[in-house]
């Protein structure tokens, strides 16, 4: 069509009365690094309306990981701290010990989280440091582009397993959901997807339940998201939201592994 | 004026670290002193509110520190060589970040495990940066147990005023020895934190963020041009030493911390023997006072470094006298404590003979 005939298309239909959704300010303008496809945006997304909606976005800090999240903070407009590989769950005790009635979460990638940062993360939720983990789960090593990860499926291909992950040799996935459920100073462990509208709306409710809990002092809450990794997958971004319905979601199966009690 | 107390090199630490406010201690047990986190452990809580965590790791703890400096409170961890080369890792961030914290290291004798016996082997890692990148710590070294106590103020004074971390170099024999101390009143907790610190979005100003990552070249030269003109202002402010009976030396012992107080009990049983010795301490390792060495460089026979290693402050002991006067060494190491008769001998075969 037209230049101009755009132009008086956009014009028309994109104003104030017309507008069905408008980014929260809790997100910054900044455009995103991630590439086409990718959950980290939508998480990113669903985890920053949530702290709109409840309204916490100046009393909260974030702590930004080592991996393609690194750059967290350049989107999330709250208080951010950028840590050490591995070590966001020990910089959040840092700022959630001395500042408890602030609301405090680390984002980070599975291995930030669970290879280098296992010690941190389990130890910080046995201790039931009242912050939220969020776990973003791709199988994959993204920023140093595609290495085998601690949550690699047998089999699935990358380049430190060009012939599949075999666990004779590198061992099996680490499901550190299922681990960090297990530890009684836990509160609140679930495992949900943005691959698909249904799933995003269930991840955003836990980011809800979260911070609901994380006000309560009830204990850690970790939310870990199945995600994609289409370039690293060599996936389009559709193949890869089926590699994790049919690959990544019978693995780490999708629902609550703890929930607080009485709940 | 309070009155003067008997007290154990560690857990004098502990007390002023209480005293001077601090806010929280993260810290992992070792050898020697472990009485450190013990004492805060019983302390600390109950009286001002201070957080005192037990963490998993050194290098668990470092990061805790980074959190919580980050926050604008005053945070200081202890530990020893081993734990201290743990720590590395977290230092080269919180340099760079521009965090101040407090971090004292009861050096005990290495490398590797090494020994629980004291040492001054960790005097190339305080100094010259330690982990990763252009950067130094503020390097206070006491020696004395009176000087565990007045640096810990002066450390976290130091640290804030350049928003750059502080290590207090201190050996096993300071921490595990009782000597008495006057200690300073207590001082109130923090209530107002730095504009840079991450307390949470001002509702009319932009969030803030720490951070050690630029990943554009020319912003990360800014970065590090920016941190060494801070290190020249430490350089040009805050030399300190101590010197005694240096006007008419024709030798000058030196060395720090411990050392350097062996050094001075030399010094007297020369003096007895006739032999003109004065001595020269540095309190800053790191600002190192060049100048002071090269200005008794132009008018001594030679300058006789002590240390408990083999060899490391000498070096820039070296760097300071550009040649203008002889420079001798000795040392011990592994956790062996020089005697002071010790020194003089090997003085007199170097210089004497």
């Amino acid at each position: 069509m037209a230049e101009e005939e755009k132009d008086f298309i956009f014009s028309d239909i994109c104003v104030e009365e017309n507008l069905v959704y408008r980014k929260p300010d809790t997100l910054t303008d900044t455009e995103l690094h991630y590439c086409p496809g990718c959950g980290h945006g939508v998480a990113h997304k669903i985890l920053m309306e949530v702290v709109d909606e409840l309204g916490i976005q100046n009393e909260t800090i974030g702590v930004a990981p080592v991996g393609c999240s690194v750059f967290a903070y350049h989107y999330l407009n709250v208080d951010m701290q950028e840590a050490a590989h591995g070590r966001a769950c020990a910089v959040a005790t840092g700022i959630k010990r001395v500042q408890p009635d602030k609301f405090v979460f680390t984002y980070q990638g599975d291995g930030d989280l669970a290879a280098i940062g296992t010690a941190e993360t389990i130890h910080a939720a046995n201790r039931g440091e009242n912050f939220l983990i969020v776990f973003i789960n791709n199988g994959v090593y993204g920023m140093t582009s595609g290495q085998m990860a601690p949550t690699t499926l047998p089999g699935m291909v990358t380049t430190t397993s060009p012939f599949g992950r075999d666990t004779k040799i590198h061992g099996y996935p680490l499901k550190i959901a299922n681990l960090v459920a297990s530890l009684p100073g836990v509160a609140y462990v679930t495992r949900q997807s943005v691959h698909k509208p249904v799933n995003v709306r269930k991840a955003k409710k836990a980011f809800q339940k979260a911070f609901e809990y994380q006000k309560r002092g009830l204990g850690t809450c970790l939310v870990e998201i199945v995600s994609n990794c289409p370039s690293n997958w060599r996936m389009t971004p559709l193949e890869s939201n089926k590699f994790v319905e049919d690959k990544m979601i019978p693995f780490y199966p999708l629902g609550d592994l703890k929930v607080p009690e009485g709940k | 004026m309070s009155k003067k107390k008997l007290m154990k090199g560690n857990e004098a630490l502990a007390e002023a670290m209480i005293r001077a406010g601090c806010d929280a201690y993260f810290g992992y047990p070792i050898t020697p002193q472990s009485e450190v986190i013990e004492y805060l452990s019983r302390e600390a809580t109950n009286r001002t509110g201070m957080v005192v965590l037990q963490a998993e790791s050194e290098v668990a703890a470092i990061n805790m520190i980074y959190g919580s400096a980050a926050c604008g409170r005053r945070v200081m961890t202890t530990s020893s060589s081993p734990g201290i080369s743990l720590m590395q890792e977290g230092l080269s961030y919180i340099a760079a970040a521009e965090l101040p914290c407090l971090v004292a290291n009861i050096n005990r004798g290495g490398p590797g495990l090494g020994t629980i016996q004291p040492s001054q082997g960790d005097y190339f890692q305080a100094t010259k940066g330690g982990g990763h990148g252009d950067y130094h710590l503020i390097v206070l070294a006491p020696s004395s147990v009176q000087e565990m106590v007045d640096y810990v103020l002066l450390g976290f004074e130091l640290s804030e005023k350049y928003r750059c971390p502080t290590m207090l170099l201190t050996d096993g024999a300071i921490g595990q020895m009782m000597e008495k101390v006057e200690l300073f009143e207590q001082m109130p907790r923090k209530t107002e934190f730095p504009d840079w610190a991450t307390t949470g979005k001002p509702k009319d100003s932009d969030r803030r963020i720490i951070t050690s990552l630029f990943i554009q070249p020319e912003k990360m030269e800014q970065i590090n041009l920016g941190l060494q003109r801070k290190y020249r202002e430490i350089e040009k402010n805050e030399v300190r030493y101590q010197t005694i009976d240096t006007d008419d030396a024709d030798y000058i012992f030196t060395g720090f911390g411990l050392g350097a107080r062996i050094c001075t009990k030399a010094m007297e049983l020369g003096r007895a023997k006739g032999y003109k010795i004065g001595v020269i301490r540095p309190q800053t390792l790191y600002p190192f006072p060049y100048d002071l060495y090269f200005e008794h460089s132009k008018k001594v026979k030679g300058i006789f470094d002590v240390e408990m290693n083999a060899g490391q402050m000498v070096e820039d002991v070296r760097l300071a006298v550009l040649g203008n006067t002889r420079v001798e060494f000795y040392g011990r190491m592994g956790g062996i404590i020089p005697t002071p008769d010790e020194i003089l001998e090997n003085f007199e075969k170097m210089f004497l003979q």
